[in-house]
């Protein structure tokens, strides 16, 4: 029954509902502003919630035909089949390109939405501009989608069984990574389109890098989120013991994330200082530029990549025309209005936005770093034909050194003050988290025998420990009564907190990453009830088994790991055999005590007899590994703190008598 | 501090990170910078011992076994592209899509013995997929061309053409 009601046709036409709607939110608005029309400025939240609920059926109906098995749709034919698990029938309607495409469209919609719904205290005009520049994307990629990516495609006669999925991707992690990486690049649509209204509205000043920072937040916090996913599944379903490849997809979600991290640092010197105004605008332009380049270069096949999807030279012309309209266009209205925005604060080189223009010097460095390296073997390939490929020891080479620079003003950058910062006292909260940090750059030397990883560990120490200090400076903490303490510790606001959890995240990440560089490996070829000894551990190899899965035939091994005599864990990789692909799939086992990980994986033996078995296995020692992910979920937390902050709702007259009533 | 001097350092300061990062890039570009190879190229044109390079061309039918050291297993296979064909060893699990007769590309260095040790292997997730550096090596050589049809079979990339050394 709904899937008569929701059928692909329905789909197909809410689709092109949304495109004209999308369309409408676009004009009808910013003709509005032109002929200050309050009425037709009032239409732009409307038709952003009907684009975005004609996308949701569209949405609806695309998973409906993957849940019934419509093997009709030809999305669903090359992606699905019968007897693949319901969880990956529903999040394999992302897994491909057309699908990924719809949900790009359809996040876009949905921050649309929510943008109309949470903008209700600005400005009658900017609000009509801001939800206008969302609807105008929109349309573009529901007309990119319509066009040249049309999930709802029948396919006749249809076939009575599907072509089944990349055994690689039926995994929950990659089920949930797009969606959330999604919506961090879509989420830098926001501030984007704030800042293309500011310019044509002609103002930006501190209410505006208010609205517009807590929009940032979001889309940084669930883009770092998003990375984090992705670097977790590539280490834990690859099996390579690996977690950052970088892979041009990877880079890809890299570049947004660094001029990200610098947009959020810059509006806050202009929510706090009505500085660096200009510079905002065109952060906030380029990192939605960077964030559409990023996923559909990649998608249009033009740099070459593992996650590339078939790829279409009409979809490739078709996504630099839309890049080529939403960005160049930005771009060109920057050029044209930026010289009229006036700028007022004025802060002396030692203040914390001197630490913050650092900051976005240095992370806008590593973004023209990373571009380069992603951009330069396509670029070379085409100018002489010479094929080469840039990988870990150019980027270790070329970033670590700006890193560190970096870790060095996140230690010091928070501690001082706005406007003009106290030398003095700024040494004073940072000495004696500097002093502890200097012998742990020797401990990580003596570990590691390399001076820029060790450097960076006792940044990474110093990083954490100033933020405890300036804490603990803040609370007054054994020099005030308890009570005096805690109610300082409830005073203090939000953001101070979420600054702090965010920087310690990277610095743990960091951690992880340097520990990851202690790693230890083995491989071997070996008989059942062989013992392999590697970074202190005993790994044996007890059994081998077969067992049935849903949709594949699974051989695990199992392995005792113990120390010293103490038994630890019991490990199982396995490899998965799907029929259908003919595709073997390793299933790594990990077991970690949250300061190192144990990484085992089962490879194939060709030497293997019937009268003496043997089985390959590799194995890892990886300090520090879980460090990686942790940092990035805490870098995450950090930012949703910051959106609970009380600063981010003044202003906010709905909100405010919310308050009052309570 | 005057504005107009305080944006002046602020560039100044750009324009040297901007400096920094350049030499960075250019550093690390020289050092690091992977060519792809296709065997006979690698054979008529050798690079200087211990340069890594990535190798690409299609696994010869039959050609792998494997060696033990200490229970380590080496895969031992060869890599050609129908002009000449280059044995590789590889201590590792070989990707699971690695198949005899099929495209792969080999990461690492050239040794005295004209042996290449690999540190990685890549074989892509698609079987009939070919690395594009593999086809555009395959078609130079003039082994294959896309034109065509697909991609010759397996077993006729045993008989290989020694080149002359």
């Amino acid at each position: 029954m709904i899937s008569k009601i929701l059928s692909p046709e329905f789909g197909h036409f809410t689709l092109a509902l949304a495109c004209c709607l999308a369309g409408a939110q676009f004009i009808i608005p910013l003709m509005g502003s032109k002929v200050k029309n309050n009425r037709l400025m009032a239409l732009a939240s409307p038709l952003a919630w009907g684009q975005f609920f004609a996308l949701a059926l569209a949405f609806a109906c695309l998973i409906t035909a993957a849940i019934t098995d419509d093997f009709s749709v030809q999305n669903i034919l090359q992606n699905s089949a019968a007897d693949k698990p319901l969880l990956y029938k529903i999040t394999g309607v992302w897994g491909n390109h057309e699908g990924s495409i719809l949900l790009w469209a359809f996040i876009l919609a949905f921050f649309g939405a929510i943008v109309s719904a949470y903008s209700e205290h600005l400005p009658l005009s900017l609000r009509a501009k801001v939800i206008a520049i969302m609807g105008g994307s929109a349309a573009g990629f529901e007309l990119f989608c319509l066009t040249t990516s049309n999930p709802f495609l029948r396919v006749w006669p249809a076939p009575l069984d599907g072509q089944g999925m990349n055994p690689l991707l039926q995994d929950p992690g990659l089920a949930f990574h797009p969606p959330i990486l999604y919506m961090g690049y879509v989420g830098f649509s926001v501030p984007f389109a704030f800042a293309v209204a500011a310019l044509l509205e002609g103002k930006v000043d501190a209410a505006w890098g208010r609205w517009v920072r807590p929009w940032t937040v979001l889309a940084w916090a669930l883009l770092t989120c998003g990375i984090a996913l992705g670097s977790w599944w590539s280490y834990y379903v690859l099996g390579w013991g690996g977690y950052w490849f970088w892979d041009p997809v990877e880079n890809a979600s890299l570049l947004p994330w660094l001029t990200g991290t610098a947009l959020l640092h810059s509006a806050l010197v202009v929510e706090k200082r009505e500085a660096l105004k200009v510079w905002t605008i065109l952060l906030a332009i380029g990192t939605f530029s960077l964030s559409l380049s990023g996923t559909f270069l990649v998608r249009s096949g033009i740099l070459n990549s593992v996650h590339a999807f078939a790829s279409d030279p009409a979809r490739g012309v078709f996504i630099l025309l839309l890049l080529a309209v939403i960005s160049g266009g930005a771009l060109l209205l920057f050029a044209w209005r930026a010289p009229t925005l006036t700028q007022t604060g004025i802060f002396t080189f030692f203040s914390r936005e001197g630490s913050i223009v650092l900051n976005n010097i240095l992370l806008c460095t590593m973004a023209a770093v990373v571009l380069t390296g992603t951009l330069y073997p396509p670029f070379i390939q085409l100018i002489n034909g010479q094929t080469l490929s840039v990988g870990k020891p150019f980027f270790d080479n070329a970033l670590i050194p700006i890193a560190l620079v970096l870790f060095l003003a996140m230690a010091i950058g928070p501690v001082i003050a706005f406007k003009k910062g106290n030398l003095k006292q700024t040494a004073k909260t940072l000495s004696v988290a500097a002093l502890i940090s200097i012998p742990c750059i020797i401990i990580a030397f003596i570990y590691l025998h390399q001076i820029l990883p060790s450097l960076a560990t006792g940044l990474c120490v110093w990083i954490i420990l100033s933020a405890c200090s300036d804490f603990i400076k803040h609370i007054a903490l054994f020099k005030t009564s308890l009570g005096n303490t805690i109610n300082r510790m409830a005073g203090l606001p939000r953001s101070f907190y979420a600054t702090y959890i965010a920087h310690i995240g990277v610095a743990i990440t960091v951690l992880g990453i340097v520990g990851m560089a202690a790693s230890q490996q083995k491989i071997v070829e070996v008989p059942i009830n062989t013992t392999i000894h590697l970074a202190g551990y005993d790994w044996t190899l007890t059994n081998i088994t077969d067992r049935q899965g849903p949709n594949y035939i699974a051989t695990e091994a199992v392995i005792k790991v113990s120390k010293d005599g103490q038994p630890i864990t019991w490990m199982v990789p396995a490899r998965h055999y799907f029929q259908r692909q003919q595709q073997v799939v390793t299933d790594v086992a990990i077991h970690t005590n949250f300061v190192s990980d144990l990484y085992a994986v089962l490879g194939d033996s060709k030497n293997s007899t019937q009268a003496t078995p043997l089985f390959v296995l590799r194995l890892h020692y990886n300090p520090l590994a879980p460090w990686i992910w942790i940092g990035g979920l805490i870098m995450t937390i950090g930012g949703f703190i910051t959106l609970t902050d009380r600063r981010f709702r003044v202003g906010s007259p709905a909100h405010r008598k919310k308050a009052k009533d309570i | 501090m005057k504005r107009k001097t305080k944006r002046l350092w602020i560039v100044l300061g750009a324009m040297i990170c901007f400096a920094l990062a350049i030499t960075l890039i250019l550093s690390a570009f020289s050092n690091n910078l992977v060519y792809f190879k296709a065997p006979s190229q690698l054979i008529n044109h050798p690079t200087a011992k211990g340069t890594t390079i990535r190798l690409g061309g299609m696994v010869v039918a039959n050609s792998l076994h494997y060696s033990h050291h200490d229970q380590t297993p080496t895969a031992e296979f060869k890599v050609t592209d129908g002009q000449a064909a280059i044995e590789v060893h590889y201590t590792g699990i070989l990707p699971d899509l690695f198949r005899e007769g099929q495209s792969v590309i080999a990461i690492g260095s050239l040794d005295q013995n004209n042996i290449f040790t690999a540190n990685e292997v890549l074989a892509k997730h698609d079987e009939t997929y070919m690395p594009k550096e593999v086809a555009e090596a395959l078609q130079k050589s003039g082994k294959w061309d896309p034109k065509f049809g697909p991609p010759p079979d397996a077993d006729t990339w045993d008989h290989m053409v020694k080149p002359k050394q």
